[in-house]
């Protein structure tokens, strides 16, 4: 049994949208539908169960360099029509702008993902809810001072369409599930918190042990933790901490961000720009990453980008636009809508040793397990970073007492520099940069 | 948007399955966003979102589905799967009649920004790339955002209740690029309010630009933020996240509930320097986190959460207040029509305290003073919280010298509270902010006057 594929249907309304373009006019129609479920359970029952369906058209129109769009949030013909409308209407307070336009087809074949899967679509409700009851009563028994502030379930599909006048048409589906767990560990004077998660297209993929134990470890591990000194140390930043910083720098090697003035990176392509141990690539084709796709936002084949090579500055991610602007060939990463571009899958090409073997060899420094606060704390385009952090102190190569509300900070120039070493112990996280472990020299802890 | 009697029919389709309270949340938005970047107005943007959610709560389980289907047809289809999901057994038939609410305004206003033309607001974009530009020749990157929008809203529940509720908010940022021999630094301001265009008529645009260029000219001659604990002195306006952070969400009564909160037990208890009374408070017209009604129909409150320094109430909203038997507060609060109802903030501010910000500056021999806050996160279990301090200079011999760079300040929100050692007489509010809870997104407002904090970790890179 399986469920058909009607992302064609949203490519037909795309179509129809792309066909009443006027002479002279650029279209572009992004058509989408979703349907989610969230399950979460606290103290063995049901909290709450949501069921979410949704629709949105957005629709693009570019004449004479000038751009205008606009969207809703059904797919009614008649509100469609009144979406075209106002896209045509807006674009006439846009200023012109050379580079302007669509997406057009490259060429580049499209690496096929299966990112659909059938046996999703079957599980029953009941399964789910047992699966977030589980997750809590297994994350429960892994030691008697947790406490879980709630255990979730949730799955998603989604079925997109993009046409433009410039020959893009595609179309496509995919559906995913995920666990959560949030804990809270008591010792009679202090609290802490931990979460484990686990992701799956379908929920046999789904880690329930490993998200149990590590909601448990998280929080656990950090009691009795307290306020390291002020000093320079060396930092072994934990995978998930890591994949974190990646999704930072990567906004830094954005082709949009160049052409803009933004980037802290404009003028040093082919530059040095990190420890020759580092090599960044942005691989979206690999099935491996959680966010694996087959195209980009604008409908082109997503491909795999090295951005930097050996330390060195090789390729900037590109949206059409941006490209075009640089006089590049675009790289597949273009957003939805023409809004910029974005890496979809960093990796940093793994070394060979595992964490432990790496702790062993210092003699002083600390293992960042979590850090908070990058939001605040990180600015793109200065580089300034400095972020709260918490995790284990290294003495002579062991683990010690755990330390928190410290924080760490350098710059992201200076960090990349700074790359002692790279672990092995590549991890796929559900979000667009896999984890590593990673040894920093040099940065600034401040503590008391 | 949707008629009584509609109304009525689909909260008894939520009860079929044997529910205790069902409730209809349903909202029409409808915005403009202009985006200026790179000395051109990229592009105009309007959008329409409608639709609606119906939750049904049956024992301790809520069931929540949502549609942009707002005829009856689409209505009873939701509520049958909300009411599925809910489903506990039993069953029956009750039926609802609802009393429409009085209607009640906090946030007049004058200028429905549907009603003014597309080349005025694209005309404020340009004003401000202009003034920012002409702030200072190191301005290489101006960026600007306008967007309004207006939202009608419709709540209906089992209880009887039904309110309907018009929103309209306009917002503008600005955020500038500085080059100079040091690389580049950012700087950024923004302008929001709950009401209409009427807003530009009080302030002008240039102001707004020329603070957000000023903060990145400023940067270019900044040093390293120093590492390690000093005394803070937080600028009248600028600071309020730290009480949004350090203490509101640990306020919030469902993070309470869960034993999520160091705050838990603690009502009545001294939580805070003696200087501090913390208000949350939707009822201030006209501010970013200002609301008639909260999400569940409830009337916004002027809510006392700290009264000199002691624990005085948490923020409420229906779920939590049923389950302790006591009022909510207007605290029930959802980022659209697709989101349950939780607790959350509106505006949160510290009121005014007796001294003369200089004085408070003058009497700090070695400290930072911070005149603007970028956003900020907390752990409420542990109130461990940071944020980001994105203007902010030195205070050496009681008085204000070199600018810093970028930096987090990270503290623990109950000993902060209880740091606080000096309090102005000069309150204002800060910028517009956007509170991420549980994936959700509402708009809220700070506030607090000059104020200082004995000691806070401060995290750069100059020893």
């Amino acid at each position: 049994m399986s469920s058909p594929d009607r992302s064609a249907e949203l490519l037909v309304i795309a179509e129809r949208v792309v066909a009443m373009a006027a002479p002279g006019e650029q279209v572009e129609a992004y058509v989408s539908r979703g349907l989610s479920t969230e399950i979460r359970v606290y103290q063995g029952e049901v909290e709450h169960f949501v069921s979410a369906q949704s629709e949105s058209i957005g629709i693009r129109v570019i004449r004479d360099g000038r751009t205008g769009t606009s969207s809703c949030g059904t797919l009614d013909a008649s509100e469609i029509a009144e979406v075209l409308a106002e896209a045509r209407d807006n674009l006439g307070y846009g200023e012109p702008d050379e580079w302007a336009g669509l997406a057009e087809p490259d060429g580049v074949a499209v690496v096929p993902q299966s990112l659909w899967n059938d046996s999703l679509e079957r599980t029953t409700t009941q399964r789910k809810i047992e699966l977030a009851k589980s997750l809590e009563k297994l994350t429960l028994a892994g030691d008697a001072r947790i406490r879980v502030d709630d255990s979730n379930y949730s799955d998603a599909a989604g079925e997109a369409a993009v046409a433009t006048t410039t020959g893009i048409r595609v179309a496509g589906r995919e559906n995913g599930c995920y666990l959560s767990v949030g804990t809270l560990a008591d010792d009679g004077n202090e609290t802490q918190t931990g979460f484990g998660f686990a992701v799956g297209r379908n929920v046999d993929e789904l880690d329930i042990e490993r998200a149990a134990r590590e909601a448990v470890d998280r929080a656990t591990r950090l009691l009795g933790a307290t306020k390291p000194d002020s000093r320079r140390v060396t930092v072994v930043l934990d995978p998930f901490v890591t994949a974190q910083f990646l999704s930072i720098i990567g906004g830094t090697l954005n082709g949009e961000s160049v052409v803009k003035g933004r980037s802290l990176f404009a003028h040093r392509m082919g530059e040095t720009v990190a420890n020759t141990l580092l090599t960044l690539v942005d691989d979206p084709t690999n099935p491996l990453a959680y966010t694996a796709t087959d195209i980009d936002g604008e409908g082109l084949a997503a491909r795999r980008n090295v951005l930097i090579q050996d330390g060195v500055l090789s390729k900037f991610v590109q949206s059409s636009y941006s490209a075009r602007r640089m006089g590049l060939p675009t790289t597949g990463n273009g957003s939805r809508g023409g809004s910029g571009a974005r890496c979809l899958a960093l990796q940093i090409l793994p070394g060979t040793r595992s964490q432990a073997e790496i702790v062993a060899g210092i003699d002083d420094g600390i293992l960042i397990q979590q850090v908070q606060g990058l939001h605040s704390g990180v600015n793109s385009v200065s580089g300034d970073f400095s972020t709260g952090a918490a995790g284990l102190l290294i003495k002579n190569g062991t683990l010690g007492a755990p330390v928190r509300e410290f924080t760490i900070a350098s710059t992201l120039q200076r960090m990349l520099l700074d790359i002692a070493e790279v672990g092995g112990d590549l991890e796929w996280l559900p979000m667009s940069a896999t984890g590593v472990s990673l040894v920093i020299h040099d940065v600034t802890m401040s503590g008391a | 948007m949707i008629d009584n009697d509609i109304l009525e029919r689909v909260l008894a389709e939520g009860l079929r399955t044997g529910a205790d309270f069902a409730e209809v949340f349903a909202s029409d938005w409808r915005g403009t966003g202009v985006g200026l970047d790179d000395g051109k107005v990229e592009q105009l943007s309007t959008g329409r979102n409608r639709g609606a959610g119906i939750r049904v709560i049956a024992g301790e389980t809520t069931g929540f589905a949502h549609t942009a289907d707002l005829s009856e047809a689409g209505l009873m289809a939701a509520a049958r799967v909300a009411a599925e999901a809910a489903r506990q057994g039993g069953g029956g038939i009750k039926v609802v009649a609802l009393t429409t609410q009085a209607a009640r305004i906090v946030s007049p206003i004058k200028i429905d920004p549907s009603t003014i033309g597309k080349a005025a607001k694209v005309d404020l974009l340009r004003r401000v790339d202009d003034a920012a530009r002409s702030a200072g020749g190191a301005i290489t990157q101006v960026s600007a955002g306008y967007s309004d929008g207006r939202t009608r809203i419709v709540i209906a529940n089992s209880d009887g209740l039904v309110a309907r509720d018009e929103r309209v908010r306009t917002l503008l940022r600005v955020s500038a690029v500085a080059n100079g021999d040091a690389g580049m630094q950012t700087g950024f301001d923004s302008l929001g309010h709950t009401m209409g265009f009427e807003l530009f008529d009080k302030v002008q645009v240039e102001d707004v630009a020329r603070a957000a260029a000023g903060r990145a000219l400023t940067k270019l001659k900044a040093r390293p933020a120093p590492s390690g604990s000093l005394p803070v002195v937080i600028k009248a306006g600028s600071g309020g996240v730290l009480f949004h952070e350090a203490c509101g969400h640990g306020l919030e009564a469902d993070l309470v509930a869960k034993g999520a909160s160091v705050y838990r037990g603690k009502v009545g208890e001294l939580v805070a320097s003696p200087l501090v009374t913390l208000v949350d408070d939707g009822t201030m017209t006209h501010e970013w986190g200002a609301i008639a009604i909260d999400d569940e129909g409830h009337p916004s409150q002027y809510n006392v959460l700290i009264e000199n320094g002691i624990l005085t109430d948490y923020m409420w909203d229906y779920l939590r207040a049923r389950k302790e038997g006591r009022p909510q507060s207007g605290n029930g609060r959802r980022q659209s029509y697709k989101d349950l109802p939780m607790v959350r903030m509106t505006n949160t501010y510290v009121l005014n305290g007796e001294e003369n910000p200089a004085d408070i500056i003058k009497d700090t021999a070695h400290g930072v003073y911070v005149a603007h806050l970028g956003g900020g996160s907390v752990n409420t279990a542990t109130g461990d919280f940071v944020f980001g301090m994105t203007e902010a200079y030195l205070i050496e011999n009681g008085e204000i010298t070199e600018p810093l760079r970028e930096g987090n300040l990270i503290g623990n929100g109950p000993q902060v509270l209880r740091d606080i050692d000096r309090l102005g007489n000069d309150f204002a509010m800060g910028n517009p902010g956007t509170c991420g809870k549980d994936g959700q997104g509402v708009p809220v407002g700070d506030g607090q006057p000059t104020l200082r904090v004995k000691s806070m970790t401060i995290g750069g890179t100059a020893s």
